[in-house]
């Protein structure tokens, strides 16, 4: 029997959800040895169409062939014994059980009759070998870190006898090494794989793939050999216009100082001082951003100055007035805005409609409740004119939050904080894992924040995002400010050489 | 003292047999993601039933074992059959598991009571099963009377313990049981079908339920009554918990919990002026303090416990 895989090709899949249209028509084709990147924004319809040739979901039209044969598959066991295998984004893996255990799960389902877990074991070691994939069989999941975790995954997937990997965007909690780990990788496994991958990185499409197909809104925009293309076209194709990342033009004019914080010592949840005296001080009208690889106190900062986490010592004082260790609704009542961190969690309450997320900090305000009755039509109207201005792709008002994309969420963040009128903004990662048009939209805001005289404290892993936004550029290590440039002075080696704690001079 | 300590450990282990049981049976359930609170209801059939095949056919009087036997296979059977509606209520329909168990705990207690009255009524008693003592080793001093000098289910329920072990750790059927239980997402997409894994699990925590109900009525108390089962099918719903859904740790709690009961029978028994209410409490005290102190470990966890699986609802 030749089980090789020459070719497999989706025709015409539509797929509908209750409100949404989530496959539109949609063709594509990979033939031996090439990797096709699908690509296109959040919420595109990328991972669902995968979803389909999976057989998780089932198409409401169209057909797959293989090998020019119409094949069904009812669920993921009918695709895995035609040879496909699926590396998720969340990672499909049972945190409690070994890596030895998680790959023996799927035995059962590609023909292999005894369940050994000593063969289990040696045939890990044996794909494990001839990929260049390390990974220990007896660790628990919940032990390895998250690159170890796609390994494992990839070590699984190939065990169980696929000759066609499906990567659902693998890159997007990985390391910037650990990417190019995985590129050279993946890279090698082409001699006798086809391999589809979604991604919205386009170095990462520019590096792996032959073919690119894009889609938007759930369709088909184009198709075509990615080496034919530069990354800004392929951009362009994927949101529809030219993107071009907005700058920070301004001139700065000294304004007066607004948020200052002086000599800061907080704790981080284990106990040991995140902040060791940090110094900061932000004026009206500039964004001041805060580079440093993540986890040298960023987190810790915006939570003491928000209200979240004590200030041991130090002083937090916001025009004037000290806010350190007061609640966080009195710090809101300050004027104080805030995108937090973990969008999902921290930003929004997942399972609330979209309108109540926009009003979760004024409900009690005049505006939108009287003599303890919330005032249903001011919330509505106010929440119309919110999606429409901030153009939240969503299937209306009443919408769970929870449900919408990333770029989505955060977009309804911005939205609320916004439209508070805030004297002040920190921003953490505001764009951490969106695509380029939903970025392009969010510095647009952040800059047009800053026009109205409004001060910025922009936390950032991303050194163009930051230096495309900042004034003034401060770099944290160690819970303390290494050096503050102005952003003329800024260029990426002199941040990255500071970041890493080397001091200048 | 020293017979009063042999006499009061010689009882724990019969007297845990049924607890033992049931949190076994429990333990499968949740380890596949399934709560069920209906243990106690599913003990009270099991207990009506296997008191009614031998009191039938003795009338009361002395029977074969084999009735005996046959009551605890109805037991199992019933108790499966159980586990089987539990699963087309919470797996099929997927509704809210904490409702359903309580629902099935009522039912089947109101039933087993009510069914009772119209076959049998009053205070009726068996003859039981008789112990067994293994020979040399019950004539040990001390551990010969509390460890060998049984009836026949309570060895065969403490053997169950490492066969639990080892289905749930070393079978794939226990390694589908864990995964749905954890992270049925990651199940599916393996093609292990979540829906039949959870009513497999359903079906033999069921049938363990009966037969610990069984085992009440046959072996430990010789009759039955409304009152028969008393709480201890929540106590097994605790237990599973307590012993963080490893068959060792459970084994431990439901020793523990017995050593309390029986501590408070003795207390009593003896005349030490000792509030009896405030004895009887001990044990359900007990539970509630350690399982207040017990570590949340979420690493062992089934974390899918309580949650119906719907391949197409995103979450």
């Amino acid at each position: 029997m030749d089980n090789r895989i020459k070719s497999l090709s989706m025709e015409h899949i539509t797929k509908r959800f209750p409100g949404v249209l989530a496959s539109d028509d949609i063709s594509i084709n990979v033939g031996e040895g090439e990797v096709l990147a699908l690509v296109g924004e959040n919420g595109a319809g990328k991972t669902t169409l995968m979803n389909i040739l999976m057989g998780l979901y089932q198409p409401d039209e169209g057909r797959i062939l293989i090998n020019g044969q119409s094949v069904k598959f009812r669920g993921p066991e009918d695709a895995f014994r035609a040879g496909l295998g699926m590396v998720h984004q969340t990672y499909m893996l049972v945190p409690n059980m070994t890596v030895t255990e998680n790959v023996a799960l799927g035995y059962r389902n590609t023909g292999k009759k005894r369940f050994d877990m000593k063969a289990v074991r040696q045939h890990i070691e044996e794909i494990s070998g001839k990929y260049g994939l390390s990974v220990n069989p007896d660790a628990y999941i919940w032990q390895l870190s998250v690159g170890e975790q796609q390994k494992v995954e990839l070590v699984k997937t190939l065990c169980l006898g696929a000759r066609f990997l499906i990567l659902d965007e693998p890159t997007s909690a990985l390391t910037p090494q650990e990417v190019d780990e995985l590129i050279t990788l993946l890279h090698k496994m082409t001699d006798e794989l086809s391999i589809i991958f979604i991604s919205h990185k386009l170095q990462e499409v520019k590096a792996l793939s032959n073919k690119v197909t894009i889609l938007r809104h759930g369709k088909v925009v184009f198709s075509g050999n990615t080496n034919d293309y530069s990354s800004q076209e392929i951009a362009a194709k994927m949101t529809g216009h030219e993107i071009i990342l907005p700058k920070n033009a301004g001139r700065r004019e000294k304004g007066r100082c607004v948020l200052s914080v002086e000599n800061a010592i907080v704790m981080s949840d284990r106990r040991i001082p995140a902040l060791n005296g940090l110094s900061l001080d932000v004026r009206e009208g500039e964004i001041v951003g805060l580079a440093g690889v993540s986890g040298n106190g960023q987190r810790e900062l915006a939570e003491a100055i928000n209200g979240l986490r004590r200030v041991e010592s130090g002083r937090i004082v916001f025009f004037g007035k000290e806010i350190s260790n007061l609640s966080p609704r009195e710090i809101i009542d300050e004027g104080m805005g805030y995108i937090p961190e973990e969008r999902n969690t921290e930003g929004i309450v997942p399972p609330f409609s979209i309108k109540e997320n926009f009003i979760l900090k004024d409900v009690s305000s005049s505006t939108f409740s009287s003599k303890g009755f919330v005032n249903g039509g001011r919330i509505d109207s106010a929440a119309e004119r919110l999606v429409k201005r901030f153009d939240i792709r969503c299937p209306g008002i009443e919408t769970a939050a929870g449900s919408l994309s990333g770029g989505n969420i955060q977009k309804v963040i911005l939205a609320r904080e916004i439209e508070r009128k805030p004297k002040f903004l920190v921003a953490v990662y505001p764009t951490r894992g969106l695509d380029m048009g939903a970025v392009e939209f969010i510095h647009s805001e952040l800059l047009k924040i800053r026009e109205s005289g409004i001060g910025i404290l922009l936390i950032s892993e991303e050194l163009d995002e930051i230096m495309n936004l900042s004034d003034r550029i401060a770099v944290i290590y160690k819970g303390v400010i290494q050096k503050i440039l102005d952003k003329n002075e800024a260029t990426r080696e002199r941040l990255g050489i500071l970041m890493a704690g080397v001091k200048e001079e | 003292m020293v017979a009063i300590i042999t006499n009061m450990l010689s009882m724990c282990i019969p007297f845990s047999v049924a607890l033992l049981l049931a949190s076994l049976g429990e333990m499968f359930n949740q380890r596949a993601g399934v709560f069920n609170l209906g243990c106690e209801g599913v003990m009270a059939m099991g207990a009506f039933v296997g008191m009614l095949i031998p009191f039938l056919a003795g009338k009361g009087g002395a029977v074969s074992q084999w009735y005996n036997v046959l009551g605890f296979g109805a037991a199992a059977l019933l108790g499966a059959l159980f586990g089987l509606f539990f699963g087309v209520i919470t797996v099929t329909f997927r509704a809210p598991q904490g409702i359903a168990g309580i629902g099935l705990q009522m039912f089947g207690v109101g039933t087993a009571g009510t069914l009772f009255r119209h076959f049998v009524g009053g205070t009726q008693s068996i003859p039981g099963i008789p112990d067994v003592d293994i020979p040399l080793l019950s004539e040990i001093p001390l551990i010969g009377d509390i460890f060998f000098s049984h009836n026949v289910m309570a060895y065969l329920a403490y053997l169950f313990v490492p066969a639990a072990w080892y289905i749930l750790f070393k079978t794939y059927w226990g390694l589908k049981i864990r995964a749905v239980g954890t992270n049925p997402r990651a199940a599916d997409s393996m093609g292990i079908n979540v829906s039949l894994t959870r009513y497999e699990a359903l079906v033999v925590g069921g049938a363990l339920a009966g037969l610990a109900g069984a085992y009440l009525s046959i072996a430990q108390a010789k009759m039955f009554s409304d009152t028969l089962i008393s709480g201890r099918g929540f106590i097994a719903v605790a237990l599973v918990y307590f012993g963080h859904w490893h068959p060792l740790q459970i084994m431990g709690g439901a020793l523990l919990f017995t050593l309390a009961q029986t501590f408070q029978t003795i207390v009593q028994s003896m005349g030490i002026s000792f509030p009896y209410e405030l004895a009887v409490m001990l044990p359900y005290v007990l539970v509630i303090v350690v399982l207040s102190f017990t570590s949340r470990n979420q690493i062992t966890a089934p974390s899918a416990l309580g949650k119906p699986f719907n391949r197409e609802i995103r979450t």
